[in-house]
């Protein structure tokens, strides 16, 4: 069975600045998978090119993108549109700055009912109250009427999930679609996105937080200064890293649950894009770099079935890594 | 920590404060509570963690603290000594013990200032602290101190990263050396990797310099690394606090409950999801308009007739530690 979507060696470039250099993922028909990296590290920007919606300044220099099978770039205008919001749809971090705030929020999840589905008014407006009222938004035959300010930011995300969802795409992307709640509010939401991953809706997360992953996720690819440097099952990835930057990151990554375990800070800063170090663009930060990281930089393998490292030492990190207990394993 | 004494650094005692709004052009002044009666105190050498969801008033109290706003009423104790209200010589002495990291780097550090200059603002307008002949040496030991480049002193702030503006934040907290520094939400912008590095470097000034922490944010996976007690905040009124591991390993209050569940962390993936884990339904009631009785109810699952009238003090009910809750937790079982 081909996948439902599959990134090969994607580069996205600003003019001749790479901030995507090369990444590949694939996720099957109801699968999770999700993308981690911390800002810059071009995980927004390889989903964004996934639905043809880059900044202005951005393009995509190389790589393909498949969907169910399909070439992405070979599809017409028509086709793609077809493909966004039928197929595949997104929610954002900023719920606000995606929905118009001059319409109601009602004429806004109706308005694709009748755009996409050519449902008359009348039954468009039940269909937005009956799509609200599954995200779990209260009273909404009385909030279908309001405006977007007159929700909290967690209702303004569920909107966004009603919408996203209202044709019952395959694929939803969601790009740190929790960072912006309050950790109740966030709990609301991400229990609302597994109840729909439970029904069959594929995910692509994209997300800073590990806990995050940890919650909603089955698989993990792991971002660096452009790259995906790791890429494996979470339960595998955070048991056993095989990247340096994947265990700095567990390292790092404070745990309301764990008590015993020490926060230890990654030395150094993340590379700026127009000035990458030779090499492992990871080498400057990293307790394992040799001479060889300096000079070679390393391709993402696999070293074991569906585990894949970009680093030359991934199996001296791996056993490092198995000795100290990451996440309560 | 070892160097505490009888009298805490700060004390908070039963403070209210907030601002005031007005309902339309013409409408009725209203006075927004914010923080409706907050007792709190932190030692020499202490971290205590504020920690509490937006809207709870953990920033209103940090304001507070600091002095950029008058309570209505209650007080804030520095060494015993109230001093709200305090005004000239003596509000600027009081702002050389007590400093304010704010979350926003990019915010709060003048564009147009080189670090040398924002860091020895504070000796022009404190005299005393340092001579001027001493300014440029002590500068660079501030910033060699933060773990950044003594020779970049003569930069500005834009030709540094993020967590390296919170470096320089930290730096011009210290040059007054002063004896508590608040930090709201201090590291909540940074990315993780960074956010580790201002932690480690806060803790080691703490072990070295003997500074007091009253440490403000919403995250509780750092407040359970990095604090020695925890309050936790919800809509102006602290609903439980105590040692950290107490609170975390015992929780009695429903809301800190829920707290701890929603957050997610990285040891989350083993858990077949939604075991045991609490979601409160709903939304925080807005602080203009608190619910009555326990401010909690609405989202409660153990609310009982006596919650929605009657407000519980914060009290230490047979649970080890103060909580405001008529119905505790101490039973586990029942808990969950």
């Amino acid at each position: 069975m081909s996948a439902l979507l599959e990134v090969t060696d994607l580069v996205v470039a600003f003019g001749d600045v790479r901030a995507v250099r090369g990444v590949s993922f694939s996720l099957s028909e109801g699968e999770t998978l999700a993308i981690v990296g911390e800002s810059g590290s071009g995980k927004s920007l390889s989903s964004l090119a996934v639905l043809g919606l880059l900044p202005a300044q951005a393009r995509v220099e190389s790589g393909e993108i498949r969907w169910a099978g399909e070439d992405v770039s070979a599809m017409s205008e028509r086709e793609l549109r077809a493909l966004r919001g039928e197929q595949l749809s997104m929610i954002f971090q900023d719920p606000l700055s995606a929905l118009n705030p001059s319409l109601t929020v009602g004429y806004q999840i109706a308005e694709m009912f009748r755009r996409r589905r050519g449902l008359r008014r009348d039954e468009a407006r039940r269909r937005a109250v009956e799509a609200m009222t599954e995200v779990g938004i209260p009273d909404a035959a009385r909030r279908v009427g309001a405006y977007p300010h007159e929700f909290s930011g967690g209702m303004r995300q569920r909107v966004m999930i009603a919408m996203a969802l209202a044709l019952e795409p395959r694929l939803l992307i969601a790009d740190e679609p929790t960072t912006a709640l309050d950790v109740t509010v966030q709990a609301q939401i991400l229990r609302l996105l597994r109840h729909r991953q439970r029904e069959g809706l594929a995910m692509v997360i994209i997300s800073h937080d590990l806990g995050v992953v940890a919650r909603t996720a089955r698989s993990v690819v792991v971002m660096y200064a452009g790259q995906a440097v790791e890429s494996g099952t979470v339960a595998d990835v955070y048991i056993a890293p095989a990247h340096p930057y994947t265990l700095g990151l567990l390292d790092a990554s404070p745990s309301a649950r764990d008590s015993n375990r020490e926060i230890r800070p990654i030395d150094g800063y993340p590379p700026d894009i127009t000035a990458l170090p030779t090499g492992c663009a990871f080498h400057p930060r990293c307790p394992f770099a040799r001479e060889r990281c300096r000079t070679e930089e390393p391709d993402l393998r696999e070293f074991a079935p569906g585990r894949s490292s970009a680093c030359h030492y991934a199996e001296e990190v791996l056993a490092r890594g198995a000795a100290v207990d990451h996440a309560g394993a | 920590m070892e160097q505490q004494s009888t009298t805490p650094v700060l004390e908070l005692v039963d403070l209210v404060a907030g601002y005031r709004s007005r309902h339309g052009l013409l409408g009725r002044r209203n006075e927004v509570r914010a923080v409706a009666g907050v007792s709190l105190s932190v030692s020499a050498g202490e971290t205590v963690c504020l920690v509490g969801e937006s809207g709870c008033g953990k920033s209103t109290v940090a304001r507070a603290v600091v002095s950029l706003l008058r309570p209505f009423s209650g007080e804030v104790r520095f060494d015993g000594r109230n001093v709200t209200g305090l005004k000239g010589r003596e509000l600027k002495n009081l702002r050389r013990q007590v400093q304010l990291v704010f979350q926003d780097p990019y915010a709060s550090l003048n564009p147009k200032m080189t670090v040398r200059e924002l860091i020895s603002e504070a000796w022009r307008i404190h005299p005393g602290i340092v001579e001027p002949d001493g300014w440029d040496a002590e500068v660079a030991r501030l910033l060699e101190r933060v773990g950044l480049n003594p020779g970049h002193a003569e930069r500005y702030p834009h030709q540094f990263s993020g967590g390296q503006r919170q470096r320089i934040s930290i730096a011009r907290a210290l040059a007054v050396r002063p004896r508590l520094i608040v930090c709201d939400e201090a590291v909540s912008a940074l990315d993780v990797s960074i956010q580790a590095q201002v932690l480690t470097l806060l803790r080691e000034l703490q072990r070295d310099l003997g500074v007091a922490y009253l440490f403000i944010t919403h995250d509780l996976g750092v407040v359970r690394h990095f604090a020695d007690r925890v309050a936790v905040m919800h809509l102006g009124s602290i609903v439980e606090s105590g040692d950290t591991e107490q609170i975390y390993e015992h929780a009695e209050h429903p809301y800190t409950r829920a707290l701890l569940s929603a957050a997610p962390s990285v040891e989350d993936w083993r858990d077949d999801a939604e075991n045991g884990e609490i979601v409160l339904t709903g939304d925080v009631p807005s602080p203009l308009n608190p619910p009555p009785g326990c401010r909690f109810h609405t989202r409660c699952w153990k609310a009982q007739d006596r919650c929605r009238t009657e407000e519980p003090e914060l009290l230490e009910r047979g649970t080890g530690h103060p909580v405001a809750c008529h119905f505790p937790a101490t039973d586990p079982v029942a808990a969950m």
